[in-house]
C-alpha cells in the first residue's frame, strides 16, 4: 500500500488551481520580530537567554518541591504527639541572625553580578565570597539549632510535627550547603578560566538559585518561625 | 563493610526468580563478550554512549523502554497465569513472590517502560518538527536518558539481590513503613524512582525550553506539529509534578531510613498525607504519557488521510486544557477515603470534565479523516484501534469518576481493565504506531508491513479477549492483587483472560518477527527518499536517517505544515528551491558525563539500598568531581567543515529531485 | 485443569486450614457481584452505575460508528469519497464538537452532584427501625466486627438482621484495607488512627460475602468474610448463643489478634470491653506489631509471615 509517489500532494494542487481561495486556509497576524529572544518567528533564542529561561523552570520546579513540604509541615503542624509545640521549640533572635545573614548574602550575590556585568573579575570574586561566607554563618547557625534541640531531645523522631519541621527548614539548608559548594566551584572557575560566556551563563543561574533560596527563606521565616512563635 | 548484604540475598529458594537471573546475566555477558570480540566498544562509546545527539539518545529511550516493555509483559504473564491456575489453589507463584510481581509490573509498565518510550519519542521528533539541530540542553539530555536507566538498572538488580517492593507500584504507608515491610524491596522501589525522576525533569526542563526558545525562524507557536504542543504540554506536566513525587519519595525514605514520622502510623504521622500528595503527581502521570500519545495519533491521522490536521487551533486549546485540568482531578483515587459528598463532587465533576477535552479531540480526528485519502498502513490501524479502544476506556473511567459507582467498583478488575483500556489503547498503540511511523526516519528503511499488520490485529484482539473479562469479574466483585482466588464462578472469565495473553504474546512474536525481516530485508525496503509516507511536517524534510546536525540550513517556516508547503512548491514548480549558501555548523562535542553520573549514581542507589554508607559517600563524591570536571572542559562545540554540510546536503537534494523527475515522468501532475 | 473436582485437590483446600469450607464452598455459592444488589445502598450504586453507561453509550456508540464510516468511506482506494486537502476548519462543527462532549458531562455532572449526596456512605439510611451499630476493625489480615450494643463480637463473620439500617464504625489496626460487602454496596477505607462511617442494609434474608477491596500485604487474598443476612428473629437467637459463650473481646484477647494470621477462621466472643473499638481507633492500643520474622533471616528478604501455599 505504500506509494512511491506524491498522489495526495498532487490532488492538492489541482484542488487549489480548482478552489483559489483555499478554504480553511488560514493566515497569522504579523509578529514583533525581537531577534534572538526566541519569541514568535524569529528562530531560536540566544544561548544565555535559553539557559536562564531552562534555570527559570529548574527553579519552579524546585519551589514545587518546596511546597509539598510546607504542606506537610501544614498538616503535621498539630501533630506533636504528646511532644514540645512549634512555640517551644522556636528561638526567634537566632533565626533573625540567621534571616539577616541570607538577605545581606543574597545582596552581596547581587553586586558580584554587577561586577561580572563590568568584567572585574578582583570585585566580583571579593562580593561572591562574602556571599559564600554570609551562607556559611546561616547554615552553621542552623546546625547550631538543630544541635541544640537535639541535645534537649527534641529530634524528628518524636513527632510528627517536629519531622516535618527538620524536614522543610533542612531542606533549604541542605539546598544552601549546596549552593555554597557551587558557589566553591564558580570562584574557581572565575579565577581559571575568566570571564568566558559558559562562566557567565553559570553566574547568572547561580545568582538565580541564590535568590530563590532566598524567597524560600522568606517563606519558612513567616510560616515556620513567626506564626509558630505565636501559635 | 557490606550493610546489611550477604549471600542470603540471593535467592536460591525462589527457582524462577533464580533461573531467570541467571539466564539474564548470561544474556548480558554474552552480548558484552559480542561486543568486545566484534570490536565494537569504541563505535559504541563515541557513536552512543556519549553521543549528546538528540536522535541518538531518542532511540536509546525508545530501547530502553521497549526491553522494559519485555519485561513488565512477562510479569504480566505470570499474574494472569497464576490467577488462573490458583482458584481454590496455591498457584505456583507464593504470595512474597507474587506481591513483588505485581508491584515491578506497575512501576516497569509506568516509569521504566511507557516513560521512556514518550520522552525518547519526544527527544527524538521536537527538534526535529521545530526545524532546530538540537535540544536545548544537549549534554543534561544525556544525563538525564542515563538517569532513567540507572534506575532501570536497580529495579532489574533487585530480582537477583533481594527483593522488590511488594507493596503495589505506589508504596501506601502504612504498609509501606519499616514496621509493616522490613526489607529492601520499599528501598530498591524508592531509589530507582527516585533516581529516574530527576533524569525525567531534566528531559521535561530540556523539551519544554526547547519548544519555548528555540523554534527555527518562522515557527510560530501556532504554526507547531501538535506533537510538539502535546509534548510541551506533557513536559509542563513533568516539571509540575515531579518534583511532587520526588518530595513524597523523599519523605517517605526518611521515614524508612530514619525512622521519622512523616506517614507513620504512630507519633502522629499522616499516611493520608502520602496519598494525597502521591496521587497529585500520579494522576498528571498519566497525561504526561497520553498527551504525546494524542499529538502521535494526531500526526499519523494527518498524514494517512493526506489533509492537514482538522481543527489545529481546537486541538491546541484541548491540549492544555487537559494540561490544565489533569492537575485538579487527583482526589477521585480515593473517593472510598470518605472525603465527604461535597469534595467527592467536585472532583467527579473536574475528572469527567477530562472527557470535553478528550472528546473533542476524537471528533477532530474523525472529521481529520473526513474528506480524506484514507491509507490503511500500519501506523493508521494502530491509530484506528486507538479510537475503538480508548473511546471505551473513556466510557469506564467516567463511570469510574462518579463517585457512587466507584464506591462498588474502586480497587477492583473493572478498574484493573479501565486503566489497561486507557493506556494500553492510548500509549502503547500510540508508541507501536509511532515506532512503524518514524521507524524510517531514524534508521532509513521502512519496517515489514506484513508482520505490523499481523502484530497489531494480534495485539488488538488480544487486548480485548484479555480485558473484558477483567471488567466482567469486577462487576463480580474480584479485587485486584488477589494472589488465589476463593471463587470458582470466576474461573471461566479468568480462563477467557489467560486466552487473550495467548493473543498478545503472538502480537509480541509478530513484533519481533517484523523487526527482524526488516533488518534482514533491509535493502529493499531503504527509504531513500527521506518523506516514505508523504509527511507534512519538518521531519520529513531532511533524508532518513536525518545527518547529525539535521538541517543544513535551518528552515524559514512560511505556515503551517512546513513542510507540506515546501513539498507543494516544488511539485508544483517542478524544481527545488534554489540551492542555499550553505555555512559551517557548530555542534555540541559528545560527553561521557552522563554515563559516568548515571554509573556513580547506580553504584549510590545500590549503596543505599543495602546500607553501605561508604560506597554511597565514595559515589556521591565521585559523580560531583565527575561533574566538576566535566564543568571544566574548554571545548564545547566544534565545526562542521562547509563541505561535509554541502555534501550532505547535495545528496539530499538529488534525491528529492529524483523524486520529483519520477513524479515528472508519470504524468501524474495536472 | 479443574483442581477442586478432584480429590487430591479437595483435600489440598481442606489442608488450608479452617476458612477453606466457607470460602469455597460457602462463599462460592453466593458469589453475587455489584450488579446483583441485596439492600438499598448496593441498588443505588448499580442504578447510577447503569445509568451513567446508557447515556454514555448514546454518544459513544454513533461516535464509534461515524469514526469506522467515515474512515471506510474515504479509504484511498474510495473513488467515490472526495477529496477536500484543505479542509480543516469549520466553525459549526467545532462548535458541534465542543457541546456534544460538554452537554454529556453536563448531564453526568448532575447525577454526580445528586449521586454523591444521595450515596454519602456517611449519611444515615432512612428507616423506621434504629439501625444497628457495628465496630468494625480491619487486622492482618482478618476482620473484627464489634455490637457494642449487644456487647459481643464476632471474627471473620458479619451477621445482620435484614431490612435494619446497620451502621458501620471502621477503622484498621494496622495498614490500609476497605470494607466491601459487593452486593450491599459502598465500599469505604478502614484506616488507622481514623474512623470512617458506612450506612449499609440488607434487604431480605441471605448468604453474602465481604472483602478487603484494599491491597494489605501477603494475606490479602483471603481477607474476605462470611455476612448472614437474618430474620430479626434469627439475630436475637444468634445474640443469645452468642453472648456469655466463649472467649472475651479484652484487651488482652485483642493483642493476640493484632499479631499476622491469615485464614483465620470464623469465631464469636461472648463479652467485650466497651472501649476497645475506641482505644483502638484513637491508637491508645498500639498499632499490630506487622511481620514478626522466626528463622533464619535472609538480607534484606522479608521472611514471609504469610506462609508458603
Amino acid at each position: 500500500m505504500t506509494y512511491t509517489g506524491l498522489p495526495a500532494s498532487i490532488e492538492t494542487i489541482r484542488r487549489v488551481r480548482e478552489d483559489p481561495h483555499r478554504l480553511g486556509h488560514r493566515a497569522h497576524g504579523a509578529a514583533e520580530p525581537v531577534p534572538g529572544a526566541g519569541h514568535g518567528e524569529t528562530g531560536p533564542a540566544r544561548k544565555r537567554i535559553i539557559v536562564g529561561y531552562g534555570f527559570w523552570i529548574y527553579l519552579l520546579s524546585d519551589i514545587v518541591l518546596f511546597s509539598c513540604f510546607f504542606a506537610a509541615f501544614a498538616v503535621l503542624r498539630e501533630a506533636t504527639a504528646g511532644g514540645p509545640t512549634i512555640s517551644q521549640i522556636v528561638d526567634l533572635p537566632r533565626v533573625a541572625f540567621e534571616t539577616t545573614a541570607l538577605l545581606l548574602s543574597s545582596y552581596t550575590c547581587m553586586l558580584s553580578y554587577a561586577a561580572m556585568n563590568a568584567r572585574s573579575r578582583l570585585w566580583t570574586q571579593i562580593f561572591l565570597l562574602i556571599t559564600g561566607f554570609l551562607g556559611l554563618v546561616f547554615v552553621l547557625l542552623e546546625l547550631q539549632e538543630f544541635i541544640e534541640l537535639a541535645a534537649r531531645g527534641i529530634t524528628p523522631q518524636l513527632s510528627g510535627m517536629l519531622t516535618s519541621f527538620f524536614g522543610l527548614v533542612g531542606l533549604h539548608g541542605l539546598h544552601v550547603t549546596l549552593g555554597g559548594l557551587w558557589l566553591a566551584t564558580m570562584l574557581a572557575q572565575v579565577q581559571v578560566k575568566g570571564f568566558r560566556p559558559e562562566i557567565v551563563h553559570r553566574l547568572i543561574c547561580f545568582n538565580l538559585f541564590w535568590h530563590a533560596l532566598d524567597i524560600v527563606w522568606i517563606g519558612i521565616f513567616t510560616i515556620v518561625y513567626l506564626i509558630g512563635s505565636g501559635a | 563493610m557490606f550493610g546489611k548484604l550477604d549471600l542470603s540475598a540471593i535467592p536460591f529458594s525462589e527457582p524462577i526468580a533464580l533461573i531467570t537471573s541467571v539466564v539474564v546475566i548470561l544474556i548480558a555477558v554474552g552480548v558484552l563478550i559480542l561486543i568486545t570480540v566484534k570490536g565494537w566498544w569504541p563505535y559504541l562509546w563515541h557513536e552512543w554512549i556519549t553521543s549528546v545527539d538528540h536522535k541518538r539518545i531518542g532511540v536509546m529511550y525508545c530501547l530502553l523502554g521497549v526491553v522494559m516493555l519485555i519485561r513488565g509483559f512477562a510479569d504480566a504473564i505470570m499474574m494472569r497465569t497464576q490467577q488462573a491456575v490458583a482458584i481454590n489453589a496455591p498457584g505456583y507463584l507464593s504470595p512474597e513472590h507474587y506481591d513483588q510481581i505485581f508491584t515491578a509490573h506497575g512501576t516497569i509498565m509506568i516509569l521504566f517502560g511507557a516513560m521512556p518510550l514518550v520522552l525518547g519519542f519526544m527527544n527524538f521528533l521536537v527538534p526535529l518538527q521545530l526545524g532546530v539541530r538540537d535540544v536545548a540542553f544537549p549534554t543534561f539530555n544525556s544525563v538525564g536518558f542515563w538517569l532513567t536507566a540507572s534506575g532501570a538498572l536497580l529495579i532489574n538488580v533487585s530480582l537477583f539481590v533481594g527483593e522488590f517492593a511488594r507493596t503495589g507500584w505506589l508504596p501506601y504507608p502504612p504498609l509501606s513503613e519499616t514496621a509493616y515491610t522490613p526489607g529492601v524491596g520499599v528501598d530498591y522501589y524508592l531509589w530507582a524512582v527516585q533516581i529516574s525522576g530527576v533524569g525525567t525533569l531534566i528531559t521535561g526542563i530540556n523539551i519544554v525550553t526547547t519548544v519555548l526558545k528555540m523554534r527555527c525562524p518562522g515557527m510560530s507557536y501556532l504554526r507547531m506539529p501538535v506533537f510538539c504542543w502535546t509534548a510541551l504540554a506533557s513536559c509542563l506536566l513533568i516539571v509540575a509534578t515531579f518534583p511532587v513525587l520526588t518530595a513524597t519519595l523523599a519523605m517517605l525514605t526518611l521515614d524508612r531510613y530514619l525512622g521519622w514520622h512523616y506517614f507513620t502510623n504512630t507519633a502522629g504521622g499522616n499516611p493520608m498525607m502520602f496519598v494525597n500528595l502521591v496521587w497529585a503527581w500520579g494522576h498528571p502521570e498519566v497525561y504526561i504519557l497520553v498527551l504525546p500519545a494524542f499529538g502521535i495519533f494526531s500526526e499519523v491521522f494527518s498524514t494517512f488521510s493526506g489533509k492537514p490536521l482538522f481543527g489545529y487551533r481546537s486541538m491546541v486549546a484541548a491540549t492544555l486544557f487537559i494540561c490544565i485540568v489533569s492537575m485538579m482531578v487527583w482526589l477521585h483515587h480515593f473517593f472510598t477515603m470518605g472525603a465527604g459528598p461535597a469534595v467527592n463532587t467536585f472532583f467527579g465533576i473536574s475528572s469527567s470534565i477530562i472527557a470535553v477535552g478528550t472528546g473533542v479531540k476524537i471528533y477532530n480526528w474523525i472529521f481529520t479523516m473526513y474528506g480524506g485519502r484514507v491509507r490503511f498502513e500500519v501506523p493508521m490501524l494502530w491509530s484506528m484501534g486507538f479510537i475503538f479502544t480508548f473511546i471505551i476506556g473513556g466510557l469506564t473511567g467516567v463511570l469510574l469518576a462518579i463517585p457512587p459507582a466507584d464506591f462498588v467498583t474502586h480497587n477492583s478488575m473493572f478498574l484493573v481493565a479501565h486503566f489497561h483500556n486507557v493506556i494500553i489503547g492510548g500509549v502503547v498503540f500510540a508508541v507501536f504506531a509511532g515506532l512503524e511511523f518514524w521507524f524510517p526516519k531514524a534508521f532509513g528503511f521502512r519496517l515489514h508491513e506484513g508482520w505490523g499488520k499481523a502484530a497489531f490485529w494480534f495485539a488488538f484482539i488480544g487486548f480485548w479477549v484479555t480485558f473484558t473479562p477483567l471488567y466482567v469479574l469486577g462487576l463480580l466483585g474480584m479485587t485486584r492483587r488477589l494472589q488465589h482466588i476463593n471463587f470458582e464462578e470466576w474461573r471461566p472469565w479468568l480462563y477467557i483472560s489467560v486466552i487473550g495473553v495467548g493473543i498478545l504474546i503472538l502480537g509480541v512474536i509478530s513484533q519481533a518477527t517484523q523487526l527482524v525481516v526488516s533488518i534482514r530485508d533491509r535493502q529493499n525496503l531503504r527509504d531513500v527518499t527521506g518523506d516514505p509516507w508523504d509527511g507534512r511536517s519538518l521531519e520529513w524534510a531532511t533524508p532518513s536517517p536525518p545527518p547529525f546536525f539535521n538541517f543544513a540550513v535551518m528552515p524559514d517556516v512560511e505556515g503551517e505544515e512546513a513542510y507540506w508547503g515546501i513539498k507543494l512548491r516544488a511539485v508544483e514548480t517542478q524544481q527545488l528551491s534554489p540551492e542555499p549558501t550553505y555555512e559551517p555548523i557548530h555542534m555540541p562535542v559528545n560527553s561521557p558525563v552522563g554515563f559516568y553520573t548515571a554509573f556513580f549514581t547506580s553504584v549510590f542507589g545500590f549503596a543505599m539500598v543495602w546500607y553501605i554508607w561508604w560506597l554511597a559517600i565514595l559515589a556521591l563524591v565521585a559523580a560531583f568531581a565527575g561533574f566538576v570536571v566535566f564543568a571544566w572542559r574548554d571545548v564545547h562545540e566544534f565545526e562542521v567543515p562547509v563541505e561535509q554540510v554541502a555534501s550532505v546536503d547535495r545528496a539530499r537534494r538529488a534525491a528529492r529531485a529524483a523524486l520529483l523527475d519520477r513524479l515528472g515522468t508519470q504524468e501524474v501532475l495536472p | 485443569m479443574s483442581l477442586s473436582q478432584n480429590p487430591q485437590g479437595a483435600l489440598r483446600g481442606v489442608r488450608r486450614g479452617g476458612v477453606p469450607c466457607l470460602l469455597s464452598v460457602g462463599l462460592a455459592s453466593c458469589s453475587g457481584g455489584v450488579l446483583d444488589p441485596r439492600g438499598p445502598v448496593g441498588a443505588d450504586n448499580a442504578t447510577i452505575l447503569i445509568n451513567a453507561t446508557v447515556i454514555m453509550l448514546a454518544i459513544v456508540v454513533p461516535t464509534i460508528l461515524l469514526a469506522l464510516w467515515v474512515a471506510w468511506q474515504y479509504r484511498a482506494s474510495n473513488p467515490r469519497g472526495e477529496y477536500l486537502p484543505y479542509w480543516s476548519y469549520s466553525g459549526r462543527i467545532e462548535a458541534v464538537v465542543w457541546s456534544i462532549p460538554t452537554l454529556t458531562v453536563m448531564f453526568l455532572s448532575g447525577l454526580i452532584w445528586i449521586g454523591s449526596y444521595k450515596v454519602d456512605p456517611f449519611r444515615p439510611l432512612p428507616s423506621k427501625v434504629p439501625p444497628l451499630e457495628v465496630q468494625v476493625v480491619s487486622l492482618d489480615w482478618k476482620w473484627l466486627f464489634i455490637y457494642p450494643q449487644q456487647g459481643i463480637a464476632s471474627l471473620n463473620q458479619l451477621v445482620i438482621p435484614a431490612a435494619t439500617p446497620v451502621h458501620f464504625s471502621i477503622t484498621s489496626a494496622s495498614v490500609f484495607n476497605a470494607f466491601f460487602v459487593p452486593q450491599l454496596g459502598s465500599m469505604i477505607y478502614a484506616m488507622p488512627g481514623m474512623v470512617s462511617q458506612l450506612h449499609l442494609q440488607a434487604d431480605d434474608p441471605g448468604q453474602l460475602w465481604g472483602t478487603s477491596a484494599h491491597f494489605s500485604g501477603d494475606g490479602f487474598s483471603d481477607m474476605q468474610f462470611q455476612v448472614k443476612s437474618v430474620t430479626d428473629a434469627d439475630f436475637a437467637a444468634w445474640v443469645g448463643s452468642v453472648r456469655g459463650a466463649g472467649p472475651v473481646l479484652d484487651r488482652a484477647a485483642y493483642a493476640e489478634l493484632t499479631h499476622q494470621a491469615q485464614r483465620v477462621p470464623p469465631s464469636t466472643y461472648g463479652g467485650i470491653d466497651p472501649q476497645l473499638f475506641h482505644a483502638v481507633a484513637t491508637q491508645e492500643i498500639a498499632p499490630g506489631p506487622g511481620p514478626e520474622p522466626e528463622g533464619p533471616s535472609h538480607a534484606g528478604r522479608e521472611v514471609s509471615t504469610g506462609g508458603k501455599d
